[in-house]
């Protein structure tokens, strides 16, 4: 294999992995509102603090998280534009 | 003034920026106390504001088409993301926002979570590769890499029809806020708005745009940040309300159950004389609906929300900008950051809001007390005047009680600074943030429909011998007759702020999100599939819309049809996407996979490094 192509493969598995997570806080825990609702926390219903504010806030650390990852997998396949910019 | 390149020193120059209109806002505190009516302290933050925005609009001025188009690609990280939230955050999330979470609770709040989660999309699908690509514009991503003109041609029209529905509901919300804060006509405002617009964009392109960008943005968050604040230190909701709330909450559903939250009957509300657009609260704030397809209305809504989030052009042509890949993919972390910073405290501002109305322990709740009292306050009056808050004693008990209560959703962010008895310098300060919102969202739409018709359709399908002079006034005389068109339109008053706000994304999403993607992550996509995909897309989804949304309904099929699977007007790229996926990879495996050439096209997108695929002057 290239290192073109799995460079590529890396950097699909990384994508995936992203968009699991994205689903999981975008939709699967809001198919449970109803039961997270019965919990609380900081003092506020689960379902309500996820909406308002939880699930906005993960999506931030996880977009900071997967861009560094990906620099990671670009620096490994020498894609990286570091000398560059 | 400052050394080194203007790049380097944005830092200072902002800096300087956030300190003087800080100054500004003491300046109007004070001359509030020195007796400055309430209406001249809102001219004049509208008007300052506004002023400096073309000051900057002006100094960007450019005659190169790099410049023009992309900034000419030199754009900062952290900037960017300001940049960016700024062209997302539109008048509606400034000013509709708190207002439909006040009204629509959970709900409603999967607007939050659809107008955030889509940016992890735009990371991970979109931004870096469209980056690489090089391009000006997103058709012309479509155009090379389908190749030809008549798939350009499909992605521009997409792009014209979602960026259009969106531009006209900015100036829309331009003209609301210029009208109330200057005391003019609706549409003399809306022609204010589009002036102010124009002369940000029309001499810079995409650099002014930018640059204009960031100064509305740290106008807009200073704007909606202080009041929240402010109002939940005043109401006893802690010094930090968006750890804070969690009695707050609680507090309100005690008090839904106190006052009862009664569904009032749409003929008693029509013998009450309630005027249009006003609502009142029948739903809980912190329940979460049950059954099944409650639970499909809130995931739907999110669903068509991300995807539309990830195929807007105005958003997606903001990376650009950046001078790396791998900025492009770091500037969408820190847009959505910037982003958060507002829409976490929507729902903050609309837990105070309700509490300071609903509470009676607060000397300023009104729910509970007699109707007598309430007309005697001064802010009730006011907003009473212009037909935005309204009281129908159903009973006739002569109290006011919460089934009783109606006002415009927008009255939450406007008029509760004044409600909590804020000074009216807040107020003002809210006015040239609503105005920053909707202005910047406006200049970022206007300038990806002028740029793909003058770049896609003029430079690359229609003359494309023309020297950059010409394209750039071309450019610039479609950017005027773009605002124009849409100011007409908006001066009309044909929509409704959030109604129009979602279908561009359904539009959007219908047309344009497959032909993306697949374009970078499938390399078997091909110009017959994409053409296809496109046009089905946007038809079915246009079609559907037509056939779901009554006041359309109604003329054309003669009768109200029920949403199918619950998918309704704001959810009707439900139906156009997965028609265009479909038909764009059925089609695709009919016809014969791309040449050579452009299979080495998409492997070379797909690395960040190297050359792009596009020159610097294309």
């Amino acid at each position: 294999m290239s290192n073109k192509d799995a460079y590529w493969n890396k950097t699909k598995n990384h994508m995936i992995v992203t968009l699991v997570l994205w689903a999981f806080f975008s939709l699967v825990i809001f198919m449970f509102g109803s039961e997270l609702n019965t919990m609380s926390f900081l003092g506020y219903p689960l379902a309500y603090y996820m909406t308002a504010q939880g699930s906005l806030l993960a999506f931030v650390i996880m977009l900071f998280w997967t861009a560094n990852k990906q620099e990671k997998i670009d620096e490994e396949h020498g894609y990286s534009e570091r000398e560059e910019d | 003034m400052f050394k080194g390149n203007f790049i380097e020193n944005l830092p200072k120059i902002y800096g300087t920026y956030t300190g003087g209109f800080v100054v500004f806002i003491i300046l109007m505190a004070i001359a509030e106390q020195a007796g400055v009516s309430a209406k001249n302290i809102g001219v004049m933050f509208v008007a300052f504001t506004v002023l400096i925005y073309a000051l900057i609009g002006y100094l960007s001025r450019t005659i190169q088409v790099d410049a023009y188009y992309v900034a000419g690609r030199q754009v900062p990280t952290v900037f960017n993301g300001m940049a960016t939230a700024a062209d997302w955050m539109s008048g509606a999330s400034f000013v509709a926002l708190a207002g439909g979470v006040y009204f629509g609770g959970y709900t409603y709040m999967a607007f939050l979570v659809g107008w955030t989660g889509g940016y992890v999309l735009v990371a991970t699908l979109m931004a870096p590769y469209l980056r690489k690509f090089g391009c000006y514009t997103v058709p012309d991503f479509i155009g090379t890499r389908y190749g030809g003109n008549l798939v350009r041609a499909c992605s521009v029209f997409v792009l014209f029809i979602a960026s259009f529905t969106y531009v006209t509901a900015q100036i829309n919300a331009t003209g609301t806020i210029a009208s109330r804060a200057l005391g003019i006509p609706f549409e003399a405002g809306v022609w204010v708005g589009l002036i102010s617009i124009l002369i940000c964009s029309m001499l810079g392109g995409m650099r002014a745009v930018t640059w204009t960008q960031v100064a509305q943005y740290i106008v807009l968050i200073v704007a909606y940040l202080i009041p929240v604040f402010w109002i939940s230190s005043k109401v006893g909701g802690g010094i930090f309300p968006h750890l804070m709330l969690g009695d707050e909450v609680a507090r309100l559903g005690e008090l839904e159950q106190q006052f009862g939250l009664v569904k009032n009957s749409a003929a008693d509300m029509k013998a009450a004389g309630v005027p249009g657009g006003l609502k009142y609260i029948s739903g809980t704030h912190s329940g979460v609906p049950e059954g099944g397809m409650a639970v499909w209305k809130y995931l739907s809504l999110a669903i068509c929300m991300m995807v539309g989030t990830a195929s807007l052009p105005h958003i997606l042509m903001r990376y650009f900008t950046t001078p790396t890949v791998r900025a492009a993919r770091k500037s969408v972390a820190w847009s959505l950051f910037f982003i958060f910073l507002l829409y976490s405290s929507a729902p903050m501002l609309a837990t105070l809001s309700k509490l300071a109305l609903m509470d009676p322990n607060l000397p300023t709740g009104i729910i509970g007390k007699s109707i007598a009292e309430v007309q005697q306050i001064e802010w009730y009056q006011r907003w009473s005047e212009v037909k935005q808050v309204f009281i129908a004693d159903f009973n006739g008990d002569g109290i006011l009680q919460l089934n009783e209560w109606f006002m415009r959703g927008d009255v939450v962010v406007l008029a509760t600074p004044e409600v909590a008895g804020l000074p009216f310098v807040i107020s003002g300060l809210v006015f040239a943030g609503g105005m920053a919102a909707a202005m910047s969202t406006a200049d970022g739409l206007v300038l990806a429909i002028s740029n793909a018709l003058s770049h896609d359709i003029y430079y690359k399908i229609i003359d494309p011998k023309a020297d950059t002079a010409k394209r750039l006034l071309v450019a610039r005389v479609l950017l005027v007759i773009i605002g124009a068109a849409g100011a007409y339109i908006a001066s009309f008053r044909l929509t409704s702020i959030l109604g129009s706000v979602a279908w561009a994304f359904d539009f959007a999403m219908s047309g344009l999100f497959f032909p993306l993607v697949l374009g970078v992550w499938w390399k078997r996509a091909t110009r017959a599939g994409a053409i296809a995909g496109i046009m089905s897309g946007i038809l079915s989804g246009l079609f559907y819309l037509l056939w779901v949304y009554p006041k359309f309904s109604v003329p054309i099929f003669g009768g109200v049809n029920t949403p199918f699977l619950g998918i309704d007007h704001l959810r009707f790229g439900l139906i156009g996407a997965p028609v265009c996926l479909v038909v764009m990879v059925v089609v695709s495996l009919m016809t014969k996979e791309p040449d050579a050439a452009t299979q080495k096209m998409v492997d070379d997108t797909r690395i960040p490094t190297g050359k792009a695929i596009l020159g610097k002057q294309h």
